[in-house]
């Protein structure tokens, strides 16, 4: 099975995307991960205007089957959060890299981009 | 330690199937996502694959007593045929384990005394327990019976769904709508001789196939590939039990980590206080006395899922239970989950609240099952 890997962001090893866009990243979960998890039915996200940290848990996504912590790529304040998936968190599973994306945060420290994977080193892990 | 694996592990890989562990087994969780699965159910039908249970035959000419003095229910009200739900007990009355238990049906060529032969399906992972359970107590009672652990003799494959009955009549040499329900009956399914049970795991009609292991695929491919019949893994499996409220051993009930009487598992009429068995005095005494906590239905009220562990409190944030299972209920689209309680608060429409990460979630006690078809 082949997953959908967008080279235009980054990935962690925890299977999260940044997608950056000037001084923001947008943040929710690969391909992969929507596919192991399953049917999404509940996402826990932090505020807008909370403080996340680079490695650390943001938030929760659960399937039926499985509850996963969401780690952030990067240090920051949260500018967004899609409170779509509230009531739709089958967004996840449809449109994973667009519709259901979960955070904005500000970038705070650039350096922080440079340990997450590019595209194809996490195609790498994944395969 | 090294998983068993089903007789069609590599067909069900084929089939995209993702697996999970379970008792043991490497079976499969998922094929085409849980919430397809569980629909199809509901709305039409799905096969699964439950060759992880156990399968024990006792015969010979002790057999019924035997059966009677190991499980809580009164094998002797069944007929040849007859099925019935019941507990293994220890002597405190708490549940080692729950099984179906059948009066195997009379064979066509009236080979064997059927009258007493049982086969008794523990869940998976319990087969060796069981059977030295049952040899054990055998020997100790010098009864006159053969325990005969069947577990990779044959596959066991639910066919369940409003119109399950009617692909396994399709398939059968038999009359399968005349099999009442919690009977069973030897058929030809597929060209396969079959036990066909009218038994079940997911709170619609259907159907249980006793197979025999090397004829697995055969039977399998009749519904899965000619029939089209959904495949479905043991994740639907676990959403739709939960919703017609019915227990998984192990986790709403597991005799080490939560050992649990049939009268706190809400199962008490499993029980039959007029037979001799295992269990049974403690029963009685715990039926008179009356029990601390039970079993109880909830829905989540605020939004969150519940799960397996997590902590039940009172209004006031005072512990008074624990969650055992939790999930998405697919078919009401509400967080549903089961919980052991104290008596107190056990009436539907009871507010609880249930700690979800730290988080105190509003909660509703609700009256079992969630659903009925």
């Amino acid at each position: 099975m082949s997953f959908n890997i967008p080279d235009d962001r980054q990935y962690m090893e925890s299977h999260e995307y940044a997608a950056r866009d000037g001084d923001t990243v947008r943040v929710g979960i690969s391909d992969f991960a929507q596919d192991e998890l399953g049917d999404v039915v509940f996402v826990e996200l932090p505020d807008v205007g909370d403080e996340v940290t680079h490695d650390e848990a943001f938030g929760v996504v659960e399937s039926i089957k499985a509850v996963s912590d969401l780690y952030a790529p990067v240090s920051g304040e949260v500018t967004a959060v899609n409170e779509n998936l509230f009531d739709a968190p089958e967004l996840v599973n449809d449109d994973p890299y667009g519709d259901g994306w979960m955070l904005e945060i500000s970038l705070s420290d650039e350096s922080e981009l440079d340990e997450l994977l590019s595209a194809d080193e996490y195609d790498a892990q994944v395969a | 330690m090294a998983l068993e694996t089903p007789p069609l592990r590599d067909r069900h890989a084929e089939a995209g199937a993702k697996f999970t562990e379970f008792g043991g087994w490497d079976m499969p969780v998922e094929f085409d996502g849980i919430r397809v699965e569980h629909e199809a159910v509901r709305s039409s039908a799905g096969i699964f694959d439950v060759s992880h249970m156990s399968e024990i035959e006792v015969s010979g000419p002790d057999a019924e007593r035997l059966m009677q003095r190991l499980t809580s229910n009164d094998v002797t009200a069944l007929d040849a045929g007859d099925a019935q739900y019941s507990t293994i007990t220890d002597a405190e009355g708490d549940i080692i384990d729950d099984t179906v238990v059948y009066r195997l049906p009379e064979t066509d060529d009236g080979a064997g005394d059927s009258e007493s032969s049982f086969l008794f399906v523990p869940n998976a992972g319990h087969a060796e327990q069981m059977h030295d359970r049952w040899t054990e107590h055998r020997d100790d009672w010098d009864l006159d019976a053969t325990v005969y652990d069947a577990t990779y003799d044959y596959g066991m494959f639910a066919v369940q769904g409003p119109d399950a009955v009617g692909h396994v009549d399709d398939a059968a040499d038999v009359d399968v709508d005349g099999i009442s329900r919690f009977s069973a009956t030897w058929a030809s399914v597929a060209g396969v001789e079959c036990l066909v049970a009218r038994t079940g795991y997911t709170g619609e009609d259907g159907v249980e196939l006793v197979v025999p292991w090397n004829r697995a695929p055969e039977v399998w491919a009749a519904f899965a590939e000619e029939r089209d019949v959904q495949r479905c893994g043991l994740g639907a499996r676990d959403t739709l039990r939960l919703e017609a409220g019915l227990l998984l051993s192990g986790q709403d009930f597991d005799h080490e980590s939560n050992p649990r009487n049939p009268y706190e598992a809400g199962i008490g009429f499993t029980v039959k206080l007029d037979t001799e068995f295992v269990g049974r005095d403690a029963l009685e005494a715990a039926k008179a006395e009356g029990v601390d906590e039970k079993l109880v239905g909830f829905k989540l009220v605020d939004r969150g899922i519940p799960r397996h562990g997590y902590d039940v409190t009172d209004t006031d944030g005072l512990v008074v239970g624990e969650v055992t299972s939790g999930t998405m209920s697919p078919t009401l689209d509400d967080p549903i989950g089961l919980a052991y309680v104290s008596t107190e608060y056990t009436d539907p429409g009871t507010t609880l609240r249930v700690v979800v990460r730290g988080d105190s979630k509003k909660a509703r006690v609700e009256s079992l099952p969630f659903y009925e078809r």
